[in-house]
């Protein structure tokens, strides 16, 4: 079957789709996007988290055919046009929130739903955004750290924009 | 495989009637694990995401109408205040992504032992709405689980909600698992009272083939609160009484060994949470209601 979607603001369509397929697998497989990762197939790791019509999702867990007509963004669409990285994704790198990287892209989705929502997360807040997403290469310290930093950046950025306003 | 994707409610319906072996799609956090790992290769999906009316719910005095694809996330936000026991079970339901999409018709559906809504439907009292061509019924909810993993549904029948009663009293839901995130429940336990019929309810998940209420339990305290006078005095509930309701409510479950713990684990986590949500739920009862009962700590 044929399924139209947007995908990080552009009209996509797959073919061939079978019934059964993940969102995960097309995005990767027929659509060329990696950065949502394949892992776990199960939900439990988080790691291939995406926005579907707003939401944080675990693409492997949704039908292809149900994300007809749905609104996309994959990590690939959090980098600016010009390919600047967003806010969350230096704030990662600053504060040697990447290891291997492998759940980078989950984390960076759930990061950016979180701060959206909620731009001074308390520590418990940022804990439970980031209780679907597994890291095993080292803990979590840097990670938390990194969420810190970016709400830290966001918040001087404001007071900078109302202060020269 | 066919991928079916009704654009109404009465499309799905007619859907399920002309296919009775095509499996309903909801959030897909049961139903996509099994199909990832080739557990189910059915000849059909019907794909419920365009029904609008089942991501809604009506409230009224007597309770909450409650569509069957309400995710998780809706219960531990806005509804939270109207259904407080179900909505602390959805607190603890996998994780940010899975509570997005999971649904409450879909943890129904599954009929897990383990699924967290279940004790805390239960405890509230509450009624599945199950419909086909041929009409609507109403199913309570102790009668819905028919043994692990199934259902009283017949093969036309859909859900469309889940009707809820009102809280009209405290309301509370524990899990016992080896982290507060993304765990299935070693077991569960829920405890609503019902002030207006001087009545308490119970669930019990877990712990035995079905999601279960805790009857011999549930009529021992309500018997005991009704004669000390509780309900009028707001005393606490006597330390052997409490501990008699906890034994009860343990020996209600007919729990197994598994890889998440052992029947007797089990048994023994049951009693512990059975004596705390009374204690939580009878301590909030009597502040509420102002009357005395200050209770230490847990
Ligand atoms: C990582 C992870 C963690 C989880 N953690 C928990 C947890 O902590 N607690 C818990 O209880 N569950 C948990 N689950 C299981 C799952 O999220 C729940 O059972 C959820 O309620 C399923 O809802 P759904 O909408 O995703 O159902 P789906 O997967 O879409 O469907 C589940 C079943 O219900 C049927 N169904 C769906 N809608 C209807 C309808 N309207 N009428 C008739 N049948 C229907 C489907 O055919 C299917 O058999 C977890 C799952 C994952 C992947």
């Amino acid at each position: 079957m044929r399924v139209n979607l947007t995908v990080n603001g552009r009209p996509r369509t797959a073919d061939d789709v079978w019934p059964g397929e993940s969102l995960l697998y097309v995005l990767r497989e027929r659509l060329g996007l990696p950065g949502a990762k394949n892992a776990c197939e199960q939900g439990e790791c988080g790691s291939c988290t995406i926005r579907l019509d707003g939401d944080l999702v675990c693409a492997c867990l949704v039908a292809a055919g149900s994300a007809e007509g749905a609104e996309v963004t994959t990590v690939e669409g959090l980098a600016e046009e010009d390919a600047r990285l967003a806010p969350v994704q230096r704030a990662f790198i600053d504060a040697g929130a990447v290891q291997c990287g492998f759940c980078t892209p989950g984390l960076l989705m759930a990061t950016d739903e979180l701060l959206a929502r909620d731009p001074h997360p308390a520590d418990a807040d940022i804990r439970e955004a980031l209780s679907g997403n597994l890291c095993r290469c080292t803990g979590y310290e840097s990670i938390l750290g990194a969420v810190r930093l970016a709400a830290e950046r966001a918040a001087a950025d404001r007071a900078a924009a109302e202060g020269g306003a | 495989m066919d991928f079916l994707r009704p654009a109404g409610w009465q499309e799905a319906l007619a859907a399920k009637a002309a296919h009775p072996d095509a499996v309903p799609l909801a959030g897909g956090t049961d139903l996509m694990v099994e199909l990832n790992f080739d557990r189910r290769r059915p000849e059909r999906l019907l794909d419920l995401g365009r029904i609008r009316e089942l991501y809604e719910w009506e409230t009224s005095p007597d309770g909450v109408r409650l569509g069957a694809s309400v995710p998780f996330r809706d219960l531990v936000g806005p509804l939270r205040a109207r259904l407080p026991g179900l909505a602390r079970a959805a607190h603890t339901v996998g994780s940010p992504q899975i509570r997005n999409r999971g649904s409450v018709g879909g943890n129904l559906g599954t009929a897990s032992p383990a699924g967290d809504a279940h004790p805390a439907l239960l405890a509230a009292g509450a009624r599945v709405e199950a419909a086909s061509l041929r009409g609507t019924r109403m199913i309570r909810v102790e009668d819905f689980f028919t043994g692990p993993k199934r259902n009283a549904l017949a093969p036309d029948e859909l859900i469309r909600a889940v009707h809820v009663d009102a809280a009209r009293g405290p309301q509370e839901f524990a899990k016992v698992g080896t982290r507060n995130a993304m765990v299935i429940a070693v077991c569960a336990f829920a405890l609503a009272l019902h002030p207006h019929a001087r009545t308490i309810r119970t669930g019990i998940g877990s712990a035995a083939p079905t999601p279960l209420r805790a009857r011999e339990a549930e009529d021992f305290l309500t018997g005991v609160l009704d004669e000390g006078g509780h309900w009028e005095h707001g005393r606490p509930v006597p330390p052997a009484a409490a501990r008699r309701f906890a034994e009860l409510a343990a020996a209600a479950c007919a729990p197994l060994d598994d890889v998440r713990g052992s029947a007797a684990y089990r048994r023994h986590a049951i009693k512990v949470l059975a004596r705390r949500t009374l204690h939580w739920t009878w301590t909030a009862h009597t502040s509420r209601t102002g009357r005395e009962g200050e209770a230490s700590c847990a």
